[in-house]
This record gives C-alpha cells, sequence and structure tokens, in this order.
C-alpha cells in the first residue's frame, strides 16, 4: 500500500500517526486518570463517571457563554479559567455525591454500579432539561485551533498538544499527589487495610470523600479538555465510560502506572489498526485483543502486589 | 410432595409463585387487550433474563453485565429463520437477487453466506437458540472463572463483550443486518405471527415457558447444587479446599443463565417481530440487570415481577411524563440499591422486619416528641 | 408578509371560513373508526425526545408543531382542529414499534409524523403496513424502500447524490473522491450509490471508503490516511456526535475549505451548530433546502419559527422537510374529502404542495417528493451560501444500474 509514495510523504504520515496516537493516548489517559482513582484504589464502580466528564464539558460552555456575553475581551483566556471551574464544579458535585450516596455503599462495590447508573440517567436528563438535547461546542480561543505546520505536509494540531500536556501535567501532580504527600499516604494507607488506618488516626471517611471528589475534578478536567475535540450533548458521557473503564482494568486495577501504560498501548493499537483496517474493523480489534489480553492476563498489565484487598 | 418441597421450601414461596403465576396466566389475559397482552409478552420475555441473574448474580455472587449478548444471539437465531422464511423469491422478486433477505440484496450480496444455510431448519433454529449461547457463555466463561477473574473485572470484561457483539453487528451490514437489524419478520412455518390470535398464542406459550424456566431455577436453587452455589457466593476459597471444581460450578450456572437468556430473546423476536444490536449492547444489558436488582436478585418470582414492574412503569411515564420518567427512573434505582438492596422481594420478606423496626422507630420518637417541649422549657 | 403569503392566506382563510360554515359529518369523513369527531381529528407524532437521538429530531418534533398550530389557526381540516398526541421513541427501535403500534391500535389517530432514523422507519414499517396506518417520514434515507403507509417527505439517495456529484466534479474538476460516513444503512447504501456514479459515469477514482462506528471521536487515522491520498474530494456522510469530532479535528489537521474540497450530505444547520462554522467554512453540503433560501415562502416560515421557538433557533433540511408532513397530509385529506386512509393514500399521486419553504414540491406516485438539490457553501457564521440549484428531481427509490 506504500509503493506509490515518496519516502518523505511517509515519513511525514508516520510522524502525524504517531501524534494521533499520542493525542488518543492523552484523552485516554485523562479518561482513566479519575476512575483509575475512584474505581481502582477506591473500588466504586463509578459508572456515571462519564456525565462527570460531560459537567466538565458543560461547564466549559456556560463560562465561555458568560464570557461572550459580559468580557468578550476575556476571549482568549478564559479557557484555562473555566478548566479549573470545570475541576472545582465537578470536585464538589463529586463531594455530595459521595456524602449522600456512596458513603453508603462502600461494602457493596457491585450495588454502586447500580446506583450510579441511575445517577447517571438523572445527571443525563438534568443536561438535557437545562442545555437542551442538541450538542452544543464553547466558543475556542483562536490560539487553540489550527496547526503547527513544521514543514510542508506535516501539521501537527495544536488542540492535541495542549490536550497532551494537559494530560502529563494531570498525571504528574496526581503521582506526586499519590506518592509523595501526606493525603496520598493516608489514601494508599485505607485502600491496603481500612480498620488498620482507621485504629491509627486516619479519618478514612474523610480520606473517601477527598479521594472521591478529586476523581470527579479529574474527570470535569478531562470532559473540559474534550471539548476542544468533541461537542457535548446530554449523553456524550456515555460515549467514554468504556473505553474509561478499559483502561483501568487493563492497566491493572490499583496503580497509576499501569493506567499510563494501558492508556499508551491502548491508544496506539487503535491509532494503527484503524490506519491499516477500516473504521469499525480497527475498533472491534482493538476491543477483542484487550479482552483475550485480559482473559489471559487478568489482573491486567501491572497487578497490584498488594495483599489484602 | 417430597419434589414440591424441592420447589417450594415454604409456604410463602407456594403462595407468591401462584399468585404470580394467576396473574400472568388468567388476570392479564382478560383485563387486558390484545396490543397491551403483546406488551406484557415483551416484557417477560426480559424475565427469562431475570431468571437466569437470580442464579448467576444473586445466588452465586457473579454479576455479568453482558446477558444483553446472549439474549441477542437467541433473538438472531429466531430472526434469521423467520428472515429466510419472509424472504421466498416471490415475495423478493423486486431485488437483484430474489431469495436472499432484502438487506443482503441491498449490500450487493448475490448469494446467501454459508452460516445463514442452516437457519432454513427448524429444529436446528431451535436447537441453535440454546446452543449458540450457551457454547459462547461456556468458552467465555471457562476462560475467565479458571483464571478466577470475578467480581468486578467480569462485570467490566463482559460489558466490553456486549460492546464488541454490537459493534460487531453494526459493522458487518450485509450479514447481519447491521444497525437497522433483521425486521419485518411475518410467519413462522406459514403461521402469520403478527394476527392477534397468533399474538394471544405466543403470549401463552411465552408464559408456559417461563412458569417452566422459573421452576427450573428454583429446583436448582433448593437442591444441593443450589446451596453450593450460595457457598461459591460466599466462602469462595472454602468450597475450593473442600475439594469443589468453583470454576466449572460458575461456568455451568453461567451457561444456564446464558440459554435461560437466548430462550427470552427467540420468543422476544416472536412476539415483537424484529431483532436489532440496539438490544445487545451495554444500555440494554445493564437494564436488564436492572429489572432483575428492581424485583430482588436473591428470588426467581421477584426478578420477573422485576421485569414486569419496571418496564410498565418506563411505558406508563414515558407516555405521560415523556421529561420526567428519567429521574424516576434514576432516582428508582437509585432508592432501590440504597434502601431495598434485595429488591421488591426483599422488601416483602423483611415486612415483619421493618414493622418491628418501624414499631421502634416511632417508640423512640414518641417520648422524645414529648419531651421536646420540656426541653426547651428552661431556656425560657 | 409577501403578496404571496397575502394571497395564500387569503385563500385558506376562504376556505376554512366556509368549511366552518359547513364541515362535512363525521360519519362521512371517517368510515374506518379513527379518532375523529365533529370538530376534532387526533394525529400522533413520534419521534425520540430522549436518549442519543433527541439531540437530531428536536427540530423535526418543533417544525411539525409548527406546521400544526398553522393549519389549526387557519381552520384546521375539513373544519376539525388537529389534537396531537406526542409519544417518545426513546432513540429505541423497539419503543418505536410498540409506541406506533399504540397510536394506531389505541389511539386510532388519523395519521403519524415522525421517525428520523432508518432503523426507527425499519422497526415501525410493518406495523404500520399491518394497522394500516399513514406515516409521514422527514429524512433524507437511503431509499430502496416504498410503502403504501409512508410519505417520504425527504429526498432518496439518488435525488441527494447524483446531482451533487456531478456539480463538484464539473465546478472542481475532480478526478479523486475519498468516501467517510458512519457504519450504518443510509451511509452505506449513499456511498455504494457514489461509488458507482464516480467510476461508472464520471470515470473518476474511489482513492478510499471508511465507515466509522457511530459515537466514534477519534479520527487522527482517519485524517492522515486522507492526507496521505490526497484525494480531490471528500465525500462525507457522518452523522451524530462523530460529526463535530470529525469536522473539528479536520479544521486541527489544517484540512480547511481553503485547502481541501469537502462535500457532506449530512451537515445542516442544525449540526452546524455543534461543529461551529469556523470548522466548516468553505466546505459544502448537497441538501434540497438551507435556511437561507431567498423565497417568499421560506422568508414567511423561517420568521415563523424564530417567533415561536426564539431568534437563535436554527432550521435545517429535515426540519424543513417535518414541515411539509402536516401540510402535504392536510392537502391529501382535502382532496379526498375524507380522512380514511385509503381514501388518503388514493387523493396522494401528483398532490402539489406551492406554499413550500423550498419551493414547489410534487408527490410522485411512489410516496416520494420531485424536489430541487441545492449545492451551499458554509459560512463562518454557521449559515450556508447557496450557489447550486438543480431542476426539480424525480424521485426514485430503486435506481436501476446503482444496486
Amino acid at each position: 500500500m506504500f509503493s506509490e509514495y515518496t519516502t518523505e510523504e511517509l515519513q511525514n504520515i508516520f510522524m502525524m500517526q504517531g501524534f494521533s496516537g499520542l493525542s488518543l493516548f492523552s484523552v485516554l489517559l485523562l479518561m482513566g486518570l479519575g476512575l483509575a482513582l475512584i474505581f481502582g484504589q477506591m473500588g466504586v464502580i463509578n459508572m456515571a463517571h462519564g456525565e462527570f466528564m460531560a459537567l466538565g464539558a458543560y461547564t466549559v460552555y456556560f463560562c465561555s457563554t458568560l464570557t461572550e456575553q459580559y468580557a468578550p475581551a476575556f476571549g482568549p483566556y478564559y479557557f484555562i479559567c473555566a478548566i479549573g471551574i470545570a475541576f472545582l464544579v465537578c470536585a464538589l458535585v463529586g463531594a455530595l455525591v459521595e456524602f449522600l450516596m456512596i458513603r453508603h455503599l462502600y461494602h457493596r462495590p457491585l450495588d454502586t454500579l447500580l446506583a450510579t447508573w441511575g445517577l447517571s440517567l438523572i445527571m443525563q436528563q438534568t443536561y438535557r432539561s437545562l442545555f437542551g438535547a442538541r450538542e452544543v461546542t464553547p466558543t475556542l480561543p483562536e490560539w487553540l485551533m489550527g496547526s503547527f505546520n513544521l514543514k510542508e505536509g506535516l501539521d501537527i494540531p495544536i488542540n492535541g498538544v495542549f490536550v497532551l500536556c494537559l494530560a502529563l501535567l494531570v498525571t504528574f501532580v496526581m503521582i506526586l499527589f499519590m506518592y509523595k504527600s501526606k493525603f496520598g499516604l493516608r489514601l494508599r494507607a485505607t485502600v491496603q487495610n481500612r480498620k488498620m488506618s482507621s485504629a491509627v488516626g486516619i479519618n478514612t471517611g474523610k480520606v473517601d470523600r477527598v479521594a472521591f471528589s478529586l476523581g470527579c475534578g479529574i474527570a470535569g478536567i478531562a470532559g473540559a479538555a474534550f471539548t476542544t475535540i468533541g461537542s457535548t450533548g446530554p449523553d456524550s458521557g456515555s460515549r467514554y465510560i468504556v473505553d474509561a473503564f478499559l483502561v483501568v482494568v487493563f492497566g491493572g486495577a490499583a496503580n497509576m502506572l499501569g493506567c499510563v501504560a494501558s492508556a499508551f498501548g491502548i491508544a496506539q493499537a487503535q491509532s494503527i489498526l484503524e490506519f491499516f483496517l477500516e473504521g469499525t474493523k480497527g475498533k472491534v480489534a482493538t476491543l477483542l485483543v484487550i479482552v483475550v489480553a485480559l482473559m489471559l492476563r487478568p489482573q491486567g498489565l501491572f497487578p497490584s502486589k498488594v495483599r489484602g484487598h | 410432595m417430597a419434589f414440591f418441597r424441592t420447589l417450594f421450601k415454604t409456604r410463602g414461596e407456594a403462595v407468591s409463585f401462584a399468585c404470580f403465576a394467576l396473574l400472568i396466566l388468567v388476570i392479564l389475559p382478560l383485563a387486558l387487550p390484545v396490543f397491551r397482552l403483546n406488551l406484557v409478552g415483551k416484557y417477560l420475555s426480559y424475565g427469562f433474563v431475570g431468571i437466569g441473574l437470580v442464579l448467576l448474580w444473586g445466588r452465586c455472587g457473579i454479576l455479568s453485565l453482558g446477558q444483553g449478548v446472549f439474549f441477542g444471539l437467541g433473538g438472531y437465531c429466531m430472526a434469521m429463520f423467520l428472515k429466510l422464511e419472509a424472504s421466498d423469491p416471490v415475495t423478493t422478486a423486486i431485488q437483484s437477487t430474489p431469495g436472499i433477505p432484502d438487506f443482503m440484496d441491498w449490500n450487493q450480496l448475490t448469494a446467501l453466506p454459508k452460516f445463514w444455510e442452516p437457519f432454513h431448519s427448524f429444529p436446528f433454529t431451535v436447537l441453535a437458540i440454546f446452543v449458540v449461547p450457551g457454547l459462547v457463555a461456556f468458552l467465555i466463561g471457562w476462560a475467565m472463572f479458571r483464571r478466577r477473574v470475578g467480581g468486578v473485572y467480569f462485570a467490566i470484561i463482559t460489558q466490553a463483550i456486549a460492546l464488541i457483539l454490537s459493534l460487531g453487528i453494526d459493522g458487518n451490514q450485509g450479514y447481519t443486518g447491521g444497525r437497522n437489524g433483521i425486521t419485518d419478520l411475518r410467519t413462522l412455518m406459514g403461521w402469520d405471527i403478527r394476527s392477534e390470535h397468533a399474538q394471544q398464542v405466543l403470549y401463552f406459550i411465552c408464559v408456559l415457558l417461563l412458569l417452566g424456566s422459573a421452576l427450573f431455577a428454583k429446583y436448582i436453587i433448593n437442591t444441593r447444587f443450589g446451596r453450593v452455589l450460595m457457598a461459591v457466593r460466599d466462602q469462595e476459597e472454602r468450597v475450593r479446599f473442600s475439594g469443589y471444581d468453583v470454576a466449572m460450578i460458575r461456568t455451568f450456572t453461567f451457561t444456564v443463565a446464558a440459554m435461560l437468556a437466548g430462550l427470552g430473546g427467540a420468543l422476544f423476536v416472536l412476539q415483537v417481530g424484529f431483532m436489532s444490536p440496539s438490544l445487545i449492547g451495554i444500555v440494554p444489558s445493564i437494564e436488564l440487570v436492572i429489572f432483575a436488582a428492581v424485583g430482588g436478585r436473591l428470588s426467581v418470582v421477584g426478578a420477573m415481577v422485576g421485569c414486569l414492574l419496571v418496564n410498565f412503569s418506563k411505558s406508563a411515564f414515558s407516555e405521560a411524563y415523556p421529561d420526567l420518567w428519567l429521574y424516576l427512573m434514576g432516582g428508582t434505582f437509585i432508592a432501590v440499591v440504597m434502601f431495598f438492596p434485595d429488591g421488591l422481594a426483599g422488601l416483602f420478606t423483611k415486612w415483619g422486619t421493618i414493622k418491628n423496626r418501624a414499631a421502634a422507630l416511632l417508640a423512640r420518637f414518641r417520648p422524645a416528641s414529648a419531651t421536646t417541649p420540656n426541653a426547651s422549657q428552661p431556656a425560657k | 408578509m409577501s403578496r404571496l403569503g397575502h394571497a395564500a392566506l387569503a385563500v385558506a382563510l376562504l376556505a376554512a371560513s366556509s368549511l366552518r360554515a359547513a364541515p362535512p359529518p363525521t360519519s362521512e369523513v371517517n368510515t374506518t373508526g379513527l379518532a375523529v369527531t365533529d370538530t376534532t381529528v387526533t394525529v400522533g407524532q413520534l419521534h425520540s425526545a430522549t436518549g442519543t437521538m433527541a439531540i437530531s429530531e428536536t427540530g423535526s418534533i418543533q417544525a411539525e408543531q409548527l406546521a400544526i398550530d398553522q393549519i389549526n389557526a387557519a381552520g384546521g381540516v375539513l373544519g376539525r382542529q388537529i389534537k396531537v398526541i406526542k409519544e417518545d421513541g426513546a432513540s429505541d427501535w423497539p419503543t418505536f414499534a410498540e409506541k406506533a403500534k399504540k397510536l394506531l391500535v389505541s389511539d386510532k389517530v388519523g395519521t403519524v409524523f415522525g421517525c428520523w432514523t432508518s432503523a426507527s422507519r425499519k422497526a415501525v414499517l410493518p406495523v404500520f403496513e399491518k394497522e394500516n396506518g399513514m406515516l409521514y417520514y422527514p429524512t433524507f434515507y437511503e431509499g430502496l424502500e416504498q410503502s403504501k403507509n409512508v410519505i417520504y417527505t425527504g429526498q432518496e439517495a439518488t435525488q441527494q447524490i447524483l446531482a451533487g456529484i456531478d456539480w463538484i466534479a464539473k465546478e472542481k474538476k475532480a478526478k479523486t473522491f475519498y468516501l467517510v460516513g458512519s457504519d450504518y444503512i443510509w451511509p452505506r447504501t449513499s456511498m455504494k450509490i457514489a461509488r458507482k456514479h464516480i467510476e461508472n459515469v464520471l470515470k473518476g477514482t474511489v482513492v478510499g471508503e471508511e465507515f466509522y462506528a457511530l459515537g466514534s471521536t477519534s479520527f487522527g487515522s482517519l485524517i492522515n490516511k486522507i492526507k496521505l491520498k490526497k484525494p480531490d474530494v471528500i465525500y462525507a456522510a457522518v452523522v451524530g456526535g462523530s460529526n463535530v469530532s470529525f469536522y473539528k479535528q479536520l479544521a486541527a489537521a489544517g484540512i480547511n475549505g481553503t485547502k481541501q474540497t469537502l462535500l457532506t450530505i449530512s451537515v445542516t444547520e442544525d449540526e452546524v451548530l455543534g461543529i461551529g462554522g469556523e470548522n466548516l467554512a468553505g466546505f459544502y453540503s448537497a441538501m434540497k433546502y438551507f435556511q437561507s433560501l431567498d423565497n417568499p415562502n421560506n422568508k414567511e416560515f423561517v420568521a415563523a419559527f424564530k417567533a415561536k421557538y426564539g431568534a437563535a433557533s436554527v432550521i435545517g433540511d429535515v426540519t424543513q422537510a417535518g414541515y411539509l408532513g402536516p401540510w402535504l397530509w392536510k392537502a391529501a385529506v382535502e382532496k379526498a374529502g375524507s380522512f380514511d386512509i385509503d381514501k388518503i393514500v388514493a387523493a396522494s399521486p401528483d398532490l402539489e404542495l406551492k406554499t413550500a419553504p423550498e419551493g414547489y414540491v410534487k408527490l410522485h406516485p411512489n410516496h416520494h417528493l420531485w424536489s430541487k438539490l441545492r449545492i451551499g457553501q458554509w459560512q463562518k457564521n454557521g449559515q450556508a451560501k447557496v450557489l447550486y440549484e438543480s431542476e426539480l428531481l424525480e424521485p426514485n427509490p430503486f435506481p436501476k444500474g446503482y444496486q
């Protein structure tokens, strides 16, 4: 299939193809990170995770509309603030959900699945009532549009670079937080042995709430970032949920680095398969590879070596 | 009598089963017009999946989010048979290749694919309705349970399988009918399944098979094997150390549940008249679990009632308040999970305890309310 | 209001007042037990108000309601006010079949306006044929279908595809095409027809043909393949949420209207709202209707629509086709002098509608509409500039040589 092209054309294509894999990687990583915390660490099967992403995206849309109306001059910069606001809104809603619902269900993980599914229905209908059934898209600042034209025939999309940087930043901060901060220590202790942690004076209830709302907040950042590559509708969340879960499960649920590795692996596999196969077939092939891999290696790429789960 | 005891351990079980049978066999057919009865029949075909989930999830502790796969496989087997019958060369004379299903013609297929051929035969189709879902479930189950994949992982992997199957059907339009599914099914061996009379007959066939499956499930639950199932759910390690083959027990249960789902799918197709991938994917698979959860994952009758009740209210509410029904639906799921984890059936059996608790609560509340004014007195 | 509008209104009022004086007795106009009384007639509306398809179907729901309101204000049909029973198909095909049956069997509605996707139409079609109901279906679709019980108010595939490809091939001297679509019957059939036309009639080449699952959001690999093949024209039929991702990612990869010719058959003003005009500027759509059409019927329609649903609302091809449904039904009923389905069917062939926003339309005996095809070029403000208008095209749902 490549015989009719020049080496330079092929070089360009492979570079762009590599980048589109990276771009997909950053999307999957952002989807997976919040869930890795909520599902991987806390064991809560949050089926409403996609709806939290949609909440983040709607927040950006709302900020964009406000900016256009009241402070058009602020236009080029609002997007950065909007991401922060999306994080806060989602984290707050997450904390509320944790307080009202999730904390009663920690000992019944499979039931969290059903309850959060109910929650996702409610959130979807709320979006529909508030923002209408149509897909919306915020006005993006000029500097996010277009591409870096490195040379003739080699374009690297700016929004892709932006999402990639954001994903790496969030991952970095999160890993620092998990492994270097006091709170991370408490969280890891609580996950490993709840009773013992409680006995040594860790307020496990508070740890749970902060962790859950942090996970939701990251989902909000993910949703905000996705407005640069897609649109937002009441049920866009449900589009992401399976991919998000597969990333986390494939990575080995309890492991942050596993999540990064699995997002990378899945993204590259999908991107390459989609290049050589036709659209839908590429996606099916990717999913099949993941499922077969999970059947052979049920604990994922990087199983947690911790006992007493 | 001993057999009867095996089916119904307590009188309550027998009575609730009899009441449910009376409801769907006598009361509903008398009370409802054929159109509504046909809808009830459609809901009851989900009941087969519910029964399977009681065995699998309630008794054996495995949550599968892929039951739609088996429901769909059974349904597709039936639909393929009916579609072949509806595509005789005379009615399809307008096509470029008469005698093959219309969607194949639209996709430039000029001959019937090999795997469709056996579905000309009704006995083969009936066999396939059980064997295809059963075999798929066996292979998946065997691969996963032997590696001790369970709980959440199993749920998510089965969910991914549901996604793969529905995408696969979408993507192979010429062979499967794609996203539109297999539609416009008319006759079963020359018998018009769309007439009112046929729909009544099909309803009763569906009800009798459902009650039969329910008794079968109750039999399994109340034998020694049923107790081993519960032991696997509650103390997997101990069962394994006692010399049982836990993987095999789980695989067997998963296979049985899949075959029941397949039967449900086939009856769904007969009563609704088409099959499409929208009944297979992630959302319908989760919904099937939710029907069972609302009714009660531990109770066979409960799961069937759950399917009826959720679907009835879905129909009724979406007719009356199209905008509100998702709120109501979502709210119900949350409430069921948080307050009645064993579903309506659990509520039913726990009625005694709830009465006692309510009495206790009232007793605590009464003196409290009596003392409140007194307590506020000194402040004054 | 234009002079034509005045005239139409005057005629309508005159007809209405004469009818109001003596509406024909119910026993005469309704011999099949439909829900028709001396003062009202009940019709059904069956769309997805919830679920994934709600995004697309909202416009049709609104347009059908607007037409019904206008008809009622002008005196109704045969002196009877139209009452609507709204049902929600919830983007779920079995639900569509269930609700269709309910409307026809329990409510005994005179007609149904509804459905959007092919799958929902296929699910309800056997119900309409068996219960002998009437469905006015608004979406442009793949063809290969013709039913006594359905009136297709959108275009079938050949009407939308052939003239458009001819134009772009002539205008842009295009020889190579890359076909992209969502993975279901409409894009697949459309691309099949497009490919045959490109290869057999225009003697061009199709350098790629790909279908992506509905709801896909990553098109990076596809875009790279397009860059590698450098087609003269990208011919696209991507729908729903995927649409937005596709165009945003195209724009981000530097493929825009100034560098690349792209012709789509799946982007209307509704979709542009989500995609954003700046991502589409310069690309072409082939549709029978654009909101910017410059004719008096359309100006009136757009004004009425905006008055009812807000100045920010937009009107796409399917929305306009939805608006035609109630008017075509009214014309058929009045021509037949009866609400009976068989009489409406008998009265339908060659029915004309001169007040349609898209201009003159005529119903073909095969239950599709004679209509024109327009090519619009998208502008930054989300509206299209109409560059080309074909002759009135005959609908041909079973095109010879394209199957």
